[in-house]
């Protein structure tokens, strides 16, 4: 009996494998290769919904879900549905790798949206690279990035400072103190700072790093008090964003005279420090809530009747949604027995939209994203209130700290 | 010279954090000898207690202090009773308990609050700054300083002038012969536990206005209460006491004269150096084996 079922295991196994690899070009074009077989589309959705940084990647996963769902209301692309397969990769890098070999090789989806962290993108980058597949990011970066298989929606270094840092000097002085999280991120960010301040004839008077996670700022605090810079440069994330404003709020310093400039503080993160903590200090950022705009107003209002109405949208969220409207652009255009990765990045470069912060573009050298970047002053209540676009989109500039190297379609070149 | 007493005040509101979050685990474990490693989640249960309480039903951080207090002995009892009591003497084993108590703790609130960082409004009064020798320090810290030392005295009058705390100490030195003369040793390791657990929920609920409110923030307050317990004796009030305040002023100088990357470097360096030489930390009790 038990000798009869195992042979039997095993034949159905041997079957199965005949099936897998013994007729491989019969139903190649529809199945495997166009991966758009019954007509559904299958993506990843690579967002950690445990660990440190689900408290962000959360809000990630829900704007990439609802844009999804409101595309398959809508009748999906040319009549065929969206199928996120989501994946927890536990805001652990190395099982991000795992995640995302699991979604691109066993699941076969012509793309992946996913991470927040560079730590995260890193770590797929290799399998996306490897399998020729589409990663699509949404977060803001640090840029000296150049890879042909990541859709890059969130700002780099030169969209987020270019208008900020020679506001900020004409506004509040010279003297500046630049603070951030000890990692990548907030290192290429000063980067680029220094060098505009360079430009501007601006001081550093100090750059220092804390450690991730880091929620004692007391000394950081006492420091600030003896320089007394004009503007503090904030590139610290996460919940030590949050600590660090309270805390300079507790102390009674006073953001008139020395305000925090961050490019990572979000409504999030001011819901979680509260409005008297976060008002007055300056946000650099492609979107926020507020922003009035039609499109943005439909974002926000289809988000919070989706998941809620205390939820925030943010500056991160926003590009997780409309990566997704940039992902149907592009596949509307192919055949249904054309959707590769490969025909996917070919159709979205160039491709435009109207995005809730206006709208944006895919540059077809880089695959980063044209934006419009914003000055926002964080109000009493926990919103922005923006004091400053820019005049026209801004051009994604992934290498502007590094005159010498350019990102182009051909890969990354010398100059 | 304002900026030498701001730095000595910032050590010393460091100082008084870490001995909030430490007291409750040096009771635990100097009493029952249990190393609690849920001890971060409890931190994290009382912010969230806080939060919830606060958001529930519109009570302010310093009303709700009491409620938190009772909230969190009540639920380390629960675990003494339901976990702890059954591994006693099997040190491995309720390492690894307390350690799943955590993770399910971390995660039971994730599924109850959501994974977004919670915020926990600073009691108006003490929302601003004062003026101590020239140099201004937050009101906040000076209260929480305020409640460390008050709650570390609190512990010492019980642990050392109340009929409970002769038993516990008795118990403390030797289980068997105190059993024998007829005290009851689980009820007092279940009474330890319980105000353990209530110390950890107000520390929780105390540092929630300075920093973040989030289901893994327990994590780093239990590296920082280990650190305390070890560096100061495991046995001793005093000692954690004394190591609480030599790592906050040393932490506080440290980050101030260089960063607090570095500073923490160094400070667990001069812990790991500490330790090789007097493995048994700082101050020791003088315990009968």
């Amino acid at each position: 009996m038990n000798k009869n079922r195992r042979s039997f295991l095993k034949a159905t196994a041997a079957l199965g494998t005949v099936s897998l690899v013994g007729f491989p070009h019969i139903w190649s074009k529809n199945a495997s290769l166009a991966r758009a077989a019954d007509g559904q589309i299958k993506v990843g959705v690579l967002f950690s919904l445990t660990g440190t940084t689900a408290i962000i990647e959360e809000s990630l996963n829900k704007a990439t879900i609802l844009a999804i769902e409101e595309i398959n209301a809508a009748g999906g692309i040319n009549g065929m549905q969206i199928v996120p397969v989501v994946e927890d990769p536990a805001s652990d890098p190395a099982t991000f790798a795992e995640k995302a070999r699991k979604l691109v090789l066993s699941d076969k989806c012509v793309s992946v949206f996913g991470s927040y962290t560079s730590a995260s993108r890193k770590a797929v980058l290799p399998v996306f690279e490897k399998q020729n597949n589409l990663y699509w990011y949404p977060t803001l970066y640090e840029g000296r990035e150049c890879s042909k298989n990541v859709i890059y929606t969130g700002a780099v270094p030169n969209q987020q400072q270019d208008d900020f840092v020679p506001w900020l000097v004409k506004n509040f002085g010279k003297r500046w103190y630049l603070i951030g999280s000890n990692y990548i991120y907030p290192k290429e960010e000063n980067n680029y700072c220094k060098k505009l301040l360079a430009e501007l004839g601006a001081e550093v008077v100090a750059e220092e790093y804390v450690p991730l996670g880091h929620s004692e700022f007391s000394s950081v605090i006492n420091k600030l008090k003896a320089e007394k810079p004009n503007v503090i440069f904030s590139t610290v994330v996460g919940d030590s964003v949050v600590a660090l404003h309270r805390q300079y709020h507790a102390a009674g310093l006073d953001p008139a005279t020395m305000p925090m400039a961050s490019l990572t503080t979000s409504e999030n993160e001011v819901a979680a420090m509260g409005g008297e903590a976060a008002a007055g200090h300056f946000t650099s950022a492609p979107y926020f809530m507020v922003w009035d705009s039609p499109e943005n107003h439909k974002f926000v209002d289809a988000y919070k009747k989706r998941w809620g109405a205390d939820k925030v949208t943010h500056f991160v969220s926003e590009p997780s949604y409309f990566q997704v409207h940039l992902f149907k652009q592009a596949v509307e255009k192919l055949a249904g027995s054309d959707i590769t990765p490969n025909t996917i990045r070919e159709a979205v470069k160039g491709q435009e939209m109207v995005a809730p912060q206006g709208k944006v573009r895919i540059e077809p050298e880089n695959l980063h994203t044209w934006l419009w970047p914003k000055i926002g002053q964080c109000q009493a209540d926990g919103q922005f209130k923006i004091l400053k676009q820019s005049a026209e989109w801004l051009e994604p500039v992934p290498y502007k700290a590094y005159p010498n190297q350019k990102c182009t379609a051909e890969g990354l070149k010398q100059v | 010279m304002d900026i030498i007493v701001s730095q000595l005040m910032t050590g010393l509101s460091i100082a008084s954090i870490l001995m909030l979050v430490a007291l409750g685990l040096a009771v635990i474990y100097g009493v029952t000898g249990v190393i609690n490693l849920a001890h971060g989640e409890f931190v994290m249960l009382g912010a969230y207690a806080a939060w919830a309480l606060q958001t529930e039903f519109g009570m302010g951080l310093l009303a709700s202090l009491v409620p938190i207090f009772i909230i969190m002995a009540a639920v380390g009892w629960l675990v003494e009773v339901l976990v702890i009591s059954r591994l006693y003497d099997r040190l491995l084993d309720t390492i690894l308990a307390t350690w799943g108590i955590g993770v399910m703790a971390q995660q039971a609130v994730r599924l109850a609050a959501g994974g977004e960082l919670r915020y926990v409004q600073m009691p108006e009064p003490l929302s601003k700054s004062v003026t101590i020798l020239g140099a201004t320090d937050s009101a906040y810290r000076l209260f929480i300083l305020f409640v460390a030392l008050a709650l570390f005295a609190v512990t010492w009058v019980i642990y050392r002038h109340t009929n409970f705390g002769l038993k516990l100490r008795a118990i403390t030195q030797n289980r068997a012969v105190a059993s024998s003369y007829g005290i009851n040793a689980s009820r007092i390791y279940r009474l330890t536990f319980a105000y353990g657990a209530g110390l950890a929920g107000l520390a929780g609920a105390l540092v929630s206005p300075l920093k973040s409110v989030s289901p893994e923030m327990g994590t780093n307050y239990v590296v920082d209460a280990f650190m305390v317990v070890v560096l100061g004796g495991t046995q001793s009030l005093m000692g954690t006491l004394a190591s609480s305040g030599i790592l906050g002023e040393l932490s506080g100088y440290l980050a101030f004269y260089s960063n607090d990357t570095i500073a923490k470097a160094l400070v667990l360096l001069a812990i790991v150096v500490l330790i090789r030489f007097r493995p048994q930390g700082l101050f020791t009790a003088r315990v009968r084996t």
